[in-house]
């Protein structure tokens, strides 16, 4: 009785949040804005990626940064998205929701060490990681970033004690930035948008993080047909990412 | 006089009102696992955060206690200069985003903070970070008890030849026990529930940094069955102090 009660609410609710709002999931109305879903990693090179796509076709993008993952999770929940992309193939591949396309790799990229500028603590690779009292800190093992860290490091022999696992990249990159970790593994277009402020540490051992966007809807595949355009593709490389292969 | 039929336009949203915060606490205990509930909290991983998050949100308590009662008791029975300031100071942590909190910590206790204790990634900076957004609650339960209990009873005491710290502990704090225990309850949920200032100030690493929260929150991402374990673990311990304290608001009726 109770569960029948609660269950009767439920859909009433539903019923009352779902009429009037425009879903993203509906193709009829043509839209003025689309909601891309993206990797934490993509945040500066989207943000130019949506003003010149904005120009192109008058259509605004909103994106939700966040951890691979935990758009994922988002999506699967019912979060409403016209396009996702994110930092690894195995990671899409977890969406139970239904796409509109299939997924296109657009980029690549490559894992680098950062320090605090000047590299105070004097770290040339790999190995120097595993230094004791030495602060580092890594992407959790859910976010892409964290996964290729520990490729990385694993393919390199050496084992290394993080202080902290962070839920997306740029919290590594933010906490070696504000010098509360010695170092941290990031992607190098990561690095490169912290300009001075972090030291950049070649990791030979990373592989190449590959980058896949997928559409939901019709909407969304324009925005990933875009991104693999000669405009989406020459936007991307200026922000250091690597061409798809 | 109560009314004898409340009116249907207040009853339909008080019911809304009810709904609204009913309905996801329900939901949540519809899509628990509820059989494979004792495997999910007693993985390694659930046992370690729920451990650490009992020895953060005790030692938070701690923490508030030690100078959250001296703080209630300065507000409540001294005059100086900026007490207003300081009240509203004590309360700001209830009403600021515990992110910005956390954010704060860094820049006070981190490694480059200005008192430099590099608490950042330690248990302790967990503990400091719960103990943040737990005093308040501790602070102005007391607080209000102080000004509501006769200071008479202190000039009495004082007469009768107490000293000022005797008086503080045999006197005065057993008038404000209640309301002791009811901010102690509210401060230690509080702590246990703590995420936004613990994730930003002391990271995430399990069995160090780690607590429930920050548990419920990354397992969502790969796990939801066991977060929504995680989650209702949460909801039962949040329950069980508003219980206790109900018991403890009973009593002293």
């Amino acid at each position: 009785m109770r569960r029948t009660l609660a269950i009767a609410l439920v859909g009433v609710l539903a019923a009352a949040c779902s009429s009037g709002s425009r879903r993203p999931g509906e193709a009829n109305a043509k839209p003025h804005t689309i909601t891309v879903f993206a990797a934490a990693s993509l945040a500066n090179a989207f943000t130019d990626e949506a003003s010149a796509y904005e120009k192109q076709t008058r259509v605004h993008v909103r994106f939700s940064f966040a951890g691979s993952q935990d758009l994922v999770a988002q999506l699967n929940e019912g979060a409403p998205a016209d396009a996702v992309a994110t930092a690894d193939t195995a990671t899409l591949g977890k969406l139970t929701i239904r796409l509109a396309g299939t997924p296109a790799v657009f980029a690549r990229n490559r894992l680098v060490i950062v320090t605090a500028k000047g590299n105070p603590k004097h770290i040339t690779g790999a190995a120097d990681l595993s230094r004791r009292g030495l602060v580092v800190v890594l992407a959790a093992p859910s976010v892409p970033a964290g996964r290729y860290a520990t490729a990385a490091l694993q393919a390199a022999h050496v084992t290394v004690h993080p202080k902290s696992l962070e839920d997306n990249v740029r919290g590594v990159l933010t906490k070696v930035g504000l010098g509360e970790a010695d170092a941290g593994i990031v992607y190098v277009t990561d690095a490169d948008s912290a300009g001075t402020k972090v030291a950049t540490i070649a990791l030979p051992t990373s592989p190449i993080a590959t980058y896949p966007a997928v559409a939901v809807d019709a909407i969304g595949q324009s925005f990933v047909d875009f991104l693999t355009s000669s405009t989406g593709q020459a936007i991307l490389a200026r922000y250091g990412f690597l061409r798809p292969e | 006089m109560k009314p004898a039929r409340p009116p249907l336009s207040l009853a339909t949203a008080a019911v809304a009102g009810a709904v609204f915060l009913l309905l996801p606490l329900i939901s949540l205990l519809d899509r628990t696992p509820w059989q494979s509930l004792p495997r999910l909290l007693t993985s390694t991983s659930a046992l370690t955060a729920l451990r650490l998050s009992i020895e953060c949100s005790l030692g938070a308590l701690a923490l508030s206690l030690a100078v959250g009662v001296p703080l209630a008791w300065l507000l409540a029975r001294v005059d100086f200069r900026g007490k207003s300031l300081l009240r509203a100071a004590v309360t700001l942590p209830l009403v600021l985003p515990p992110v910005v909190g956390g954010v704060a910590l860094l820049l006070a206790f981190g490694r480059h903070g200005v008192v430099p204790l590099s608490l950042s990634f330690t248990t302790w900076g967990a503990i400091l970070a719960e103990a943040f957004v737990a005093l308040p609650f501790l602070v102005l339960a007391v607080e209000g008890a102080l000004l509501a209990v006769d200071e008479r009873y202190d000039d009495v005491a004082a007469t009768l030849g107490s000293s000022t710290t005797r008086t503080f502990f045999r006197v005065t704090m057993p008038l404000v026990l209640p309301a002791l225990a009811a901010g102690s309850a509210l401060a230690w949920a509080r702590a246990l529930g703590e995420f936004g200032a613990t994730i930003t100030f002391a990271g995430n690493l399990p069995g160090s940094t780690q607590t429930l929260p920050l548990d419920v929150y990354l397992t969502l991402q790969n796990d939801p069955e066991a977060a929504i374990a995680l989650s209702t673990l949460l909801l039962a311990l949040s329950l069980l102090v508003l219980v206790a304290m109900r018991s403890r608001w009973r009593l002293t009726r």
